[in-house]
């Protein structure tokens, strides 16, 4: 039997609290705006990441709806960084609160190797080594894992993150009200569905395997757009947005299956906000296929930033028998443990 | 702002050409320094920071902070290192937004903060600020209009 751990994220948007007992989430609660009833009210717009509003809350419901009481707790999980120093401080404040009331142990967790880890709980036959492409509003890392806690980046991006870019050109495109930065790539799907992926030849950023980039595609797209005329604009919209998706996935697909074939890993995760993107789930799941490669891609809540994550890479640490002291930091930049810096990009 | 009147336009002919510039800008800025950018998306202004920070030596890739809203760097000025914070304000809801952030800590420090979007959170940038507004003339032609700084 494996411990019951808590976990808490928040290193940016995300005010989160899970539970996970036995290495299986026992509940998992992410604050979201749309979601207003533990809260009792609507939050303003300026503390949209007011996480010391929020987390009492959540916390009482990841434990009501865990089914458990604090007394049942046997560790602390929480993301000490990267993320804003900020931000950290209240999920650590509250978790040093906790592990020092209650005599708990605690671990600090890096927010990727939370995305890591989100693969296994829910794919008991996902284990190392493996590649994972983790691709989100803010991150685009192509990762090999090696083993648990030995970890290779393969490539990063040089400019924007892949899902910023379904963001940027969604804005580009009309398809945000003002105020909204995000939620670009649902919309940018939405239209997509109706459009021609061949329509346009944009920009697939750098050939090489170790890079990915976005930003000259954002540009190439904003100049298409200018060129063209109200009516065209209207008419083409469709084939503008499914040509700019598969400029997106098709690099994060080649590039993934490329580097797996490489190294000569079975598996692939596919984890962070953008795995929720159909095309790129579909196109991903035909390549893998294709190279003999199986694909594991979490639910939608798990690829998001989630605290089941990180209670799951805590467990793994603290089973390791690594703990932090209440002197645990906050550090905005804090490198991923364990990552080979020998070999790769 | 200690703005003086101070005004330089200039015209760059491609992204190379204006990272240049922005390498060259880095001779300029010191400690407790700030850079506000604006610009509609795509005109540059990442661009312009990257080249910033090659000025100061940073190593490594820089990246756009849209979503996590403060990049950090080490850079150098004369041998000593020196942080380089590069804030994107894109999805800031206003100025509290960023007080929220402990924007203070940064601006008021010791190092050299390069802001993304800065009109979106005009009353908290500090006095003295270097603000650059590009604006974007054709594909590869940029105009960055360069106001204030310190004097």
């Amino acid at each position: 039997m494996r411990p019951t751990v808590l976990g808490i994220e928040t290193s940016c948007d995300e005010t989160s609290v899970a539970v996970v007992a036995d290495g299986k989430i026992a509940s998992n609660v992410i604050f979201s705006q749309t979601d207003h009833s533990i809260y009792g009210g609507v939050v303003p717009e300026i503390a949209s990441r007011n996480h010391t509003r929020k987390l009492l809350p959540v916390l009482r419901e990841a434990l009501r709806d865990a089914g458990v009481r604090l007394e049942d707790i046997e560790g602390v999980a929480v993301t000490s960084g990267p993320g804003l120093v900020g931000c950290l401080l209240v999920g650590l404040s509250a978790a040093k609160g906790l592990a020092w009331s209650r005599g708990l142990p605690l671990v600090g967790v890096h927010h990727m190797e939370g995305h890591l880890f989100s693969g296994f709980l829910e794919h008991e036959d996902l284990r190392p080594p493996f590649v994972a492409l983790v691709a989100s509003g803010g991150h685009t890392d192509l990762i090999e894992v090696v083993d648990l806690g030995h970890y290779r980046y393969l490539a990063r991006t040089s400019d924007d993150a892949a899902g910023e870019a379904f963001d940027k050109v969604a804005k580009l495109l009309g398809l945000l009200a003002p105020g909204e930065p995000t939620m670009g790539g649902p919309r940018i799907s939405e239209l997509a569905k109706s459009g021609d992926p061949s329509a346009f030849d944009y920009p697939r950023g750098p050939l090489d395997e170790f890079t990915f980039s976005f930003s000259g595609l954002k540009t190439a797209v904003l100049y298409h757009l200018q060129k063209l005329s109200a009516e065209e604009k209207t008419r083409l919209k469709p084939d503008v947005a499914a040509s700019f998706e598969a400029a997106v996935v098709d690099p994060l697909v080649e590039k993934t299956v490329q580097a797996s074939r490489r190294i000569g890993v079975k598996r692939v995760l596919l984890a962070g906000g953008v795995a929720a993107n159909k095309c790129l789930r579909e196109d991903m799941e035909v390549a893998c296929g294709d190279a003999g490669l199986s694909l594991h891609v979490p639910s939608p809540i798990l690829c998001t930033d989630n605290a089941a994550m990180i209670a799951a890479a805590g467990s793994y640490r603290l089973e390791r028998g690594e703990t932090d002291g209440l002197e645990l930091n906050a550090d905005p930049r804090r490198p991923l443990p364990g990552i080979d810096t020998g070999a790769g990009a | 702002m200690a703005g003086e009147g101070h005004i330089e336009s200039i015209v760059t002919r491609s992204a190379e050409e204006t990272q240049r510039f922005g390498a060259s800008l880095a001779d300029r800025l010191g400690p407790g320094d700030c850079v506000g950018l604006d610009g509609d998306l795509g005109a540059g202004k990442t661009c312009l920071i990257q080249g910033v920070c090659s000025g100061f030596g940073v190593e490594g890739p820089v990246t756009s902070p849209t979503f996590v809203l403060i990049n950090e760097y080490e850079g150098r000025r004369d041998e000593r290192p020196l942080s380089i914070f590069h804030f994107d304000l894109y999805r800031l809801a206003g100025g509290e937004d960023l007080i929220d952030l402990g924007c203070d800590d940064y601006f008021y420090g010791d190092g050299v903060c390069l802001v993304e979007w800065a009109a979106r959170a005009e009353e908290e940038l500090p006095a003295g600020t270097l603000r650059i507004q590009i604006e974007a003339v054709d594909e590869a032609t940029r105009r960055l209009l360069l106001t204030g700084g310190r004097t």
